[in-house]
């Protein structure tokens, strides 16, 4: 019997038969889908996501996904809610959850705002990024889409190449990873990697050359605007030649795929090419992201 | 107040010293102190001492009082409370209160604040105006006034030039420096140690060398300015502990402290958001707590102190990024030190008295309490065999954020007298 959680904050604590059976409902979602049958299984259950943070896919992804299920849903952003008027974390939850709402699912710029949020509230919490702590959904899109290319990932080569350090998608991902039996690597400036990586099980690359010499599959992560601002890395163009996709790397190793979590700065990470070829699995993984919401919101108790 | 100890463990290192006997205190005054038993009338209270130590009170050279300025977190009666309470007879209360410590008018407000108080409290004034670090503060006059030592705790003087000053400006009275270690350049918004459990929690790094550096500079200005007294505040790292020893080999007038809490928690702690865990300097690693046995066992670190920074739940209950740094440990400091350092014989039992009661005072270069006949009793009695748990509601600090709730340990204060008052510690 597969359990139901109350909440789900982090990829840490999932089971592998928790991930498996997520995966199980979305790839029916999915089949479901396609036939054109509808789901009710959310139907009179609240879904709200606070976010509290900017965000347009993983807002509106939750958002489709909960009313594919016929949940009612109400959304806000952080700007023209009470917290741009400096209402706390706290207060803001504790009002939310006095109107009884089954779900929040909580995007917050602040790591550990998520496993926070639990503290507080009778509702379950579905972490939609926390700062720079995880991404679970992210990352459990991603397995589903590789699951989809490979079948298995017990003995895969991933490579996730990128800001690291800034990274909850990372972390998400290598947690989830590891946990599917995957071979994880990670590469990047060697300023935006964490200083101790020691309990993440996963190998460094220096140059995405590298990288992509071992691995199966490549996720290239967003670089940030800010980042560079600060001087984290020398230019776009040094972090393109060292750390972005080009299309010579698909050409030299043809079995090679490559993901992106979104929003894509072309000629960064990935080259538009790249980012748009058969081997890109791009627009896989943003489809992927509503049958694995749908599949996250399903296993939650809801209201305690 | 009319009571002799008998079989009753008497300590006093400075005196050399280490006793069984008794101890008979009348009306805050030492009546006798010997193995011999003193003829004693019949009104005096005699109490059992077997399992009990008897010390110079001990000394808290890092604490802070918050008032004026923030007496929602604590008062100096609650602070004062809470010291007593914790075995200690005497406290120095750092600058960062609001107004800073950086005038004589402030440093008075708290002499008279405190005044008649079981518990002595000293000041540490600031070094800059304001604890700005752009314009020196009227240290001489403070030094006049009496404060024991100098920082703009909270902060690090963040200039070499304004540190070198400052070392300048008194040097013709010898007064103590003491520094809250930290490059801030390399610090901006951070949450904890920078190691693998940032890295697993996604939170900004302090990165240990970020403390090592400034040990680093203030011993070279130290030197550089004619061998000036100085004193490493809350040393966290293995690095900085290096640079102690070294400075302290070569005949520099440097010492070091360290906080309970960073030779008992590592970074570990953090797991889970811990806010009560969070602290400036960090939990830092294993091998930093270990580094900090070493130096309290080969005397590289003098002092222990305990950074007690209260802050009330609601500030402490929000997200860990927007918590404020410290905990108190005025009430848990014994109980720590006895667990960690005496009972896995890290220090024995006079070192550890060394270093929370003797050394302090020697480093602030204020008068030692002796354990004589005819003296003012300046006394924590302990007992460093019961085991307790640690439950916060007994604390008398105003605020309870402490990382050690339910924590078992083997030591535990008993009473303490001073100024002529007695006070029972009750945890």
């Amino acid at each position: 019997m597969e359990r139901t959680l109350q909440h789900i904050t982090s990829i840490a604590h999932l089971t592998r038969s928790d991930a498996e059976h997520i995966f199980h409902l979305a790839r029916k979602f999915r089949e479901d889908f396609h036939q054109g049958i509808h789901q009710h299984s959310l139907e009179q259950k609240v879904v709200v996501n606070a976010f509290f943070e900017n965000s347009t896919r993983t807002k509106n992804s939750f958002e489709i996904a909960a009313l594919r299920l016929g949940a009612k849903v109400v959304s806000f952003s952080s700007t023209g809610s009470s917290v741009a008027k400096g209402e706390s974390l706290f207060d803001t939850l504790q009002t939310l959850d006095a109107m009884f709402p089954d779900v929040i699912v909580m995007r917050n710029s602040l790591s550990g705002s998520a496993e926070y949020a639990t503290r507080y509230v009778g509702a379950s919490i579905l972490n939609a990024g926390d700062g720079k702590h995880e991404h679970p959904s992210q990352a459990l899109l991603d397995a589903l889409t590789l699951l989809d290319v490979y079948e298995t990932l017990e003995g895969k080569c991933i490579g996730i190449v990128g800001d690291i350090v800034h990274s909850r998608v990372a972390r998400s991902n290598v947690l989830l990873l590891r946990l599917l039996g995957a071979k994880v690597f990670v590469c990047g400036p060697q300023t935006l990697i964490p200083t101790d990586l020691s309990t993440w099980n996963v190998q460094t690359c220096t140059t995405v050359n590298e990288l992509i010499e071992e691995c199966d599959t490549v996720m290239a992560l967003r670089i940030q605007k800010e980042r560079m601002d600060a001087g984290l890395i020398g230019s776009a163009g040094e972090y393109r030649k060292f750390y972005g996709i080009q299309m010579e790397h698909i050409e030299t190793k043809p079995s090679l795929y490559v993901m992106h979590p979104g929003p894509v700065n072309y000629g960064v990470e990935i080259d538009f090419d790249v980012a748009n070829s058969h081997r890109s699995l791009i627009r896989k993984q943003v489809t992927n992201g509503v049958f694995i919401r749908m599949a996250m919101l399903s296993v939650l108790k809801g209201r305690e | 107040m009319n009571v002799c100890y008998e079989n009753i463990r008497i300590v006093s290192p400075v005196q050399q010293l280490h006793i069984t006997g008794y101890l008979w205190i009348k009306n805050g005054i030492i009546e006798y102190v010997g193995e011999q038993r003193p003829d004693v009338p019949n009104d005096v209270e005699i109490l059992k001492g077997n399992d009990l130590v008897a010390a110079p009170g001990f000394f808290d050279m890092h604490v802070h009082l918050r008032e004026p300025g923030q007496t929602h977190k604590e008062t100096i009666e609650t602070g004062t409370d809470s010291a007593a309470n914790g075995g200690f007879t005497g406290v120095v209360c750092m600058p960062n209160t609001e107004p800073a410590i950086d005038s004589i008018q402030t440093l008075e407000f708290i002499k008279n604040r405190s005044a008649n108080n079981i518990v002595n409290v000293h000041c540490c004034a600031t070094i800059t105006k304001a604890r700005k670090g752009d314009e020196l503060a009227n240290m001489l006059s403070m030094v006049e006034a009496g404060a024991v030592m100098f920082s703009d705790d909270g902060g690090c003087v963040e200039s070499a030039d304004m540190m070198r000053r400052a070392f300048d400006y008194t040097s013709p009275f010898d007064a103590l420096l003491t520094q809250h270690c930290e490059e801030h350049s390399m610090t901006k918004n951070f949450a904890m140690h920078e190691g693998s459990v940032s890295a697993d929690l996604g939170l900004k790094g302090y990165p240990s060398v970020a403390e090592d550096i400034i040990v680093a500079r203030d011993i070279l200005l130290a030197e550089y300015c004619g061998n000036r007294r100085y004193h490493a505040a809350h040393l966290s790292t293995k690095g900085s502990v290096r640079l102690i020893a070294d400075a302290k080999k070569r005949g520099q007038r440097v010492s070091g402290e360290v906080a309970p809490h960073h030779f008992i928690l590592t970074d570990e702690a953090v797991r889970g958001y811990n806010t009560n865990a969070k602290m400036n300097p960090p939990l830092r690693t294993q091998a930093d707590v270990e580094a900090m046995w070493q130096a309290l066992s080969d005397d590289v670190i003098d002092v222990i102190a305990t950074d007690h920074a209260p802050h009330t739940f609601e500030e402490k209950m929000v997200e860990f990024d927007n918590a404020p740094n410290g905990i108190v440990g005025l009430e848990t400091a014994i109980g720590v030190a006895c667990t960690q350092l005496l009972h896995r014989n890290v220090v024995s039992l006079d070192k550890l008295i060394e270093k929370m009661s003797v050394n302090p005072r020697k480093v602030l270069n204020l008068p030692q309490p002796l354990l004589q006949q005819g003296a003012i009793a300046n006394i924590t009695i302990f007992n460093p065999d019961a085991e307790w748990s640690v439950i916060p509601e007994r604390f008398l600090t105003k605020s309870k954020n402490t990382p050690f709730t339910e924590y078992q340990f083997k030591g535990k204060p008993v009473r303490v007298f001073n100024n002529l008052k007695m006070v029972d510690c009750m945890l």
